[in-house]
């Protein structure tokens, strides 16, 4: 059984900054144990000659030229913005007051 | 703290130990951004040089730009480092508005380049050898701007504003291992290894390596154990120190906080701390995080880097010689005394005497000529002395005097004149009509007029006080407005004068 425990999900939860209940926390909890289970069964069927890889296609070295391509536009760049000031996205403060 | 509470410098030496670290960033100049075709460059507006893929929208997918490889691993070479066989690019996962995807893509167990070694110099001669434990790729943040609040500081700030255009641009991180054993030189070390980080990529030309735009930025670990201790002390991280005398300013300044801290009883917060320029101290920013926070996985959207080894000796070969060995090299060549070779490095000027010694000039009147006139008028526009005339123009202007051709004074005007953009030495010469006049007969005809106008200076230079010529000489170099060789006057007025010296 994984040691997935409730104080890891509250935290992963809010370094994700995604705000849960305690129901969704122990229902997680339960779940993301059960998932890192089945993921360790593929651990005993791994034999040391399979190489660990993030990647499903055997490709390395893919790059492209270092041309400049045209961006988007002022406009298009903030359209999606929710706030805006001049040519810049607005934010709210970042850092509470010390 | 304010700095009468920080503890003498000394004395802070004498009850700990500093040891260090260092974490350098190095903006590369590639046409383009790390991972998309966006111009890398900013100073024009803001937000003119995004896409979805440096934004963070959905469906921009990275595409790694191939100069930026060959960036990394020529540095990465030139570090003395190893070029990993197989790389790969790595999320490093937070929130914070500077980055729009939420992450940074980064390298963590897998980086381009890693176990280096720099060996600086310091003022004293000491040698100090800096173990280099890795170079990484990586993508730059935005640029923040916080609005409101008493300070427009991050603290207080009622709003920020971002702009982009630097969000992706190539970044080269290096990353020292600890250095131990640096005692009361570790300020100079800290700027002495940055500067010579500048000058490799510079050399190397990957990068503009200005420290006042951002392009080479310094992050000081600074921690302190205490005397007789081999236990090492809770470190802070100084963020963003930008100039090389605010490299050795931050290390210092944070070795006398800590050692008053320390020395009170209190304790050492691991923390990233901010540098004041205009104050001189640093002041308490976010609690660091363990890197097991930003939760680090494989890029998912990339695939490894796998230089061939064939690709890393070819770029072994294009490395440039090491800007610590050209230096003694150059000086050596030169024969120049330690002063004047400081004076030509610390002028920037390293680059423009070789040039200019390599088309044709004396060591000594290529440095002189470039820390003296050619500086002065750099000077007086507020500008930089090499970009202000070529060296071959430097090189003509000096071979000029050397064939009699210009006096000092008269070569001052001409390069007035190259500056201006009046054509070559030369032209100028030709065109201002002020070459030295060589011609005796035009001489010989206003030293006869000057003796004749002085027949008491006349007698004594016939009576063997030679020394009374100088008048006559002054009034002859007047008559041709400077344009005549002293020397030339000299002998000739003797000579007419009947003088058998």
């Amino acid at each position: 059984m994984s040691e997935i425990t409730a104080e890891q999900v509250a935290h992963l939860a809010n370094l994700a900054r995604i705000d849960l209940s305690s129901e969704e926390i122990s229902r997680l909890t339960l779940e993301l144990g059960q998932i890192v289970d089945s993921v360790a069964k593929v651990a005993e069927v791994a034999t040391p000659d399979v190489p660990a890889t993030s990647h499903p296609m055997p490709l390395t070295n893919v790059f492209r030229a270092d041309t400049v391509v045209p961006s988007l536009t002022v406009e298009q760049a903030l359209s999606g913005a929710p706030d805006r000031d001049g040519d810049k996205f607005r934010v709210p403060a970042i850092l509470d007051e010390e | 703290m304010k700095k009468a509470e920080l503890m003498d410098y000394d004395k802070a030496l004498e009850l700990f130990e500093p040891v260090l670290g260092f974490e350098v960033h190095v903006e590369l100049n590639t046409k383009t951004k790390m991972f998309c075709g966006c111009a890398n460059e900013f100073g024009q507006g803001a937000n003119t040089n995004t896409c979805p893929t440096c934004l963070g929208l959905p469906g921009g997918l990275p595409q790694v730009n191939a100069q930026a490889i060959e960036s990394s691993i020529r540095l990465g070479l030139a570090l003395g480092c190893e070029i990993a066989e197989y790389s790969r690019f790595a999320r490093k996962n937070y929130f914070y508005p500077d980055t729009a995807k939420n992450f940074q893509t980064s390298q963590y167990d897998e980086p381009i380049a890693f176990n280096g070694q720099l060996t600086i110099e310091l003022e004293s001669g000491r040698l100090v050898t800096v173990d280099i434990e890795r170079a990484h790729m990586e993508d730059d943040a935005g640029k923040l701007t916080h609005v409101g609040g008493a300070t427009g500081r991050i603290q207080g700030a009622d709003y920020s504003l971002v702009d982009y255009n630097r969000g992706g641009v190539p970044l080269v991180e290096i990353v020292t291992q600890m250095i131990e054993g640096g005692e009361a030189d570790s300020p100079e070390i800290g700027r002495t290894y940055v500067a010579a980080i500048r000058e490799i990529v510079k050399a190397l030309g990957v990068s503009n390596a200005r420290m006042e735009e951002g392009n080479v930025r310094c992050d000081a670990n600074v921690s302190l154990r205490p005397r007789g201790s081999n236990v090492l002390g809770t470190r802070t991280e100084t963020k963003n120190v930008n100039s090389l005398r605010s490299v050795e300013r931050a290390v210092r300044y944070e070795i006398q906080r800590q050692a008053a801290l320390l020395h009170a009883g209190g304790t050492i917060t691991q923390e990233t701390r901010h540098w004041h320029e205009d104050t001189g101290i640093t002041s308490a920013g976010r609690p660091k995080s363990d890197a097991d926070d930003y939760r680090y996985f494989p890029e998912p959207d990339l695939v490894p880097v796998a230089p061939s080894r064939e690709w890393v000796e070819e770029l072994r070969a294009t490395l440039p010689e090491p800007p610590a060995a050209r230096r003694k090299r150059l000086q050596a060549d030169w024969g120049f005394a330690n002063l004047e070779f400081q004076d030509v490095v610390n002028s920037d000027l390293l680059d423009a005497v070789e040039a200019t010694i390599a088309a044709g000039a004396a060591a000594q009147a290529a440095r002189k000529w470039w820390t003296g006139e050619v500086a002065r008028l750099a000077n007086v526009s507020g500008v930089s002395a090499d970009s202000l005339v070529q060296p071959v123009q430097v090189a003509a202007l000096i071979e000029l005097v050397v064939a009699g051709t210009l006096t000092e004074r008269l070569a001052r005007q001409v390069l007035e004149g190259v500056i201006n953009g009046e054509g070559t030495p030369l032209e100028v010469v030709e065109s201002r009509g002020l070459a030295v006049v060589s011609d005796d007969g035009a001489l010989i005809a206003a030293i006869d007029e000057a003796l004749a106008a002085q027949p008491d200076v006349l007698a004594k230079i016939r009576d063997g006080k030679v020394q009374a010529a100088g008048a006559v000489i002054g009034a002859v170099m007047k008559a041709m407005r400077g344009q005549a060789d002293a020397a030339r006057v000299r002998e000739l007025v003797l000579q007419r004068a009947g003088s058998t010296e």
